[in-house]
């Protein structure tokens, strides 16, 4: 799956990272500038080698479509202020770049299949998607339920999964004013990204369907239905399927 | 669940919103589970360590309209943050000071006097079991403190064992364990600070600042911004001059964070709390430092915000000169507790 592909070209792997600083307390690393499975690959890469060789005051690292963003203590990576904060990280990280050289190849993932019933009540945004493209909803249905995605991550909210792959006829921006509540198993389009809504939450992206399944529950043993690096497919449900699901579903 | 023998504190009446929270859980981002956590996260240390806990000890985040609540045993307690007009029994008591409840006594609030947000923390901390390492009450996932919940009329909340430094300032306080006593000390203004409406909030620019016209830039710094009514513990919605953007492109998602200020295409800013998303994908226009997460979490909706442009070196100067201030205080209530 993670094969450099011809549009990569313009980032390289092995290109140099860029750091800059989040606040006073985290540090981006930017691999590329575009969704790209060897970014991915780059990403994955030096967040394990990080995990593996954590420095002092490391707090934890977020990985997303390009970045790596990596939370730090001040007081603790500063040695109670001996040395600048951000500075000491990031020479740390560079030097960690330097070392760390190009990402293995990951094994295939396991493909994940997710209903989903598309359109009315579910997806309240299918037509002005649609009209954005200039397809038929129908059409959107089917380019939408084509691809194989890869599980770029899991953020913006517990067990909430950022999928790479969207057909670029279906990219729309985002609506100007978040919903105060986006209902959870909402599948969304924001510009070139596809995703699921886990839980409840106040949302921007445009919906155009819902899955029955539940992406996040605290009572299970690993919280998240998905993870970073599976492939996923959806595959188009009615809505008395959508029904028959839900009913078996905790 | 506790022992039947442990104390514990009855919800009476929860008022507005009413949590546990510690410092949140970090670690977790990975899977989307947000750090989370005391907004005021210095208030809630101060208090912590007033009653000889460990500063991330859980302790009770108190929104605006306080609850009623009954200490089952006698409890050494401490008030931080927003001064909600506390009473014990009926008996006004002071902000910032170890303060012993005995048997029986309820505590109660009334009328917001300033801040937003007051922190309680008991001797020993609530002992709500941990949920992915912390105590912390996640509200849209339903996950942490009790229940994943506000507390409600009629939760018994456990209290752990005080550790010996509370056992200690109890003992000073309270040497008939009857009535209503608080330590003539408290912490200094740096550590206690009297929430200000309408603050001046300091930040550093964020990663797309470039990606704003220079009008809004300045807009950004000059002008004062409403807290609107939506404004919870993930974040307040600003109200004021619409920030313009150079370009729409979409930007791909990438990590946001407590305090990170975002400005969707409507131009109007939100910046976010401790319950924020982990990741997100509106242009980020600056970073609240860390050092004015309390003042920022003790303003309330309807007051207005100003934004002052610090540098990452000022930011983290001032990061490192409050850590220092929190990390003498265990230092000077033992010198208290040696006077003779």
């Amino acid at each position: 799956m993670l094969r450099p592909q011809p549009d990569d070209v313009s980032v390289p792997p092995g290109a140099p990272a860029q750091l800059y600083p989040l606040g006073d307390a985290a540090v981006v690393v930017q691999f590329g500038e575009g969704i790209s499975p060897v970014t991915h690959a780059a990403i994955q890469a030096f967040g394990a080698h990080l995990a593996q060789h954590p420095f002092t005051g490391l707090r934890e690292c977020v990985p997303a479509f390009t970045t790596l963003t990596v939370y730090y203590d001040p007081w603790l990576v500063s040695d109670g202020g001996r040395h600048p904060p951000y500075e000491t990280v990031a020479a740390t990280l560079r030097k960690m770049l330097a070392a760390a050289g190009a990402p293995a190849v990951a094994a295939e993932a396991d493909l994940v299949e997710i209903p989903v019933c598309y359109g009315d009540a579910f997806g309240p945004d299918l037509e002005f998607v649609a009209h954005h493209a200039g397809l038929s909803a129908a059409e959107v249905i089917a380019r939408h339920a084509a691809p194989e995605y890869l599980v770029h991550m899991i953020g913006f909210a517990p067990g909430f999964p950022y999928l790479g792959g969207l057909d670029a006829r279906l990219a729309t921006p985002r609506l100007a004013q978040p919903r105060p509540l986006v209902p959870a198993g909402t599948v969304g389009i924001a510009g070139p990204q596809t995703g699921i809504y886990s839980l409840p939450t106040p949302g921007g992206w445009q919906l155009i369907g819902r899955t029955p399944l539940r992406l996040f529950d605290a009572a299970w043993a690993a919280p998240s239905r998905l993870r970073a690096g599976q492939r996923l497919r959806f595959v188009p449900i009615s809505a008395a399927e959508y029904a028959r699901t839900q009913q078996h579903e905790p | 669940m506790p022992a039947p023998s442990s104390m514990s504190l009855s919800i009476l009446h929860p008022g507005l919103l009413t949590t546990v929270q510690d410092l949140g859980r970090p670690g977790y981002q990975h899977a989307g589970v947000v750090v989370g956590g005391a907004l005021d996260a210095g208030a809630l240390r101060v208090a912590n360590l007033l009653v000889g806990n460990a500063d991330g000890a859980a302790g009770l985040e108190i929104t605006l309209r306080g609850p009623h609540l009954r200490f089952d045993a006698g409890t050494l307690l401490a008030l931080t943050g927003a001064d909600l007009s506390p009473t014990l029994d009926g008996q006004p008591v002071k902000m910032n000071r170890p303060t012993w409840a005995p048997a029986s006594a309820v505590l109660a609030f009334g009328a917001p006097r300033a801040g937003c947000r007051a922190y309680l923390a008991v001797a020993g901390g609530i002992a709500v079991a941990p949920v992915l390492g912390s105590r912390a009450t996640y509200l849209r996932a339903g996950l942490g403190g009790w229940h994943g919940r506000a507390l409600q009329a009629g939760d018994l909340l456990p209290v752990g064992q005080p550790l010996p430094t509370g056992q200690r300032i109890a003992a000073e306080l309270a040497e008939s364990r009857v009535t209503i006593t608080q330590a003539s000390w408290t912490p200094g203004r740096q550590l206690c600070p009297v929430p200000r409406p309408s603050p001046i909030i300091r930040a550093v620019r964020g990663p797309e600042y470039g990606q704003f016209a220079a009008a809004s830039q300045r807009a950004f710094w000059d002008e004062p911004f409403a807290i609107t009514a939506a404004a919870d513990r993930m974040g307040y919605r600003l109200q004021g001059p619409a920030l313009r953007r150079l370009t729409d492109a979409e930007l791909l998602s990438s990590a946001v964070t407590h305090g990170t200020v975002q400005v969707p295409a409507g131009g109007q800013p939100i910046v976010l709390l401790a319950d924020r998303q982990t990741t997100g994908g509106y242009p980020r226009l600056a970073q609240v430092i860390t050092a004015d997460f309390g003042a920022l979490a003790q303003a309330a909706p309807g007051q207005a915000l100003r934004f002052q442009e610090v540098s990452l070196v000022e930011a983290q100067a001032l990061y490192l000169a409050q850590e220092r201030a929190l990390r003498a205080l265990p230092g000077a209530i033992r010198l208290q507790l040696a006077r003779p």
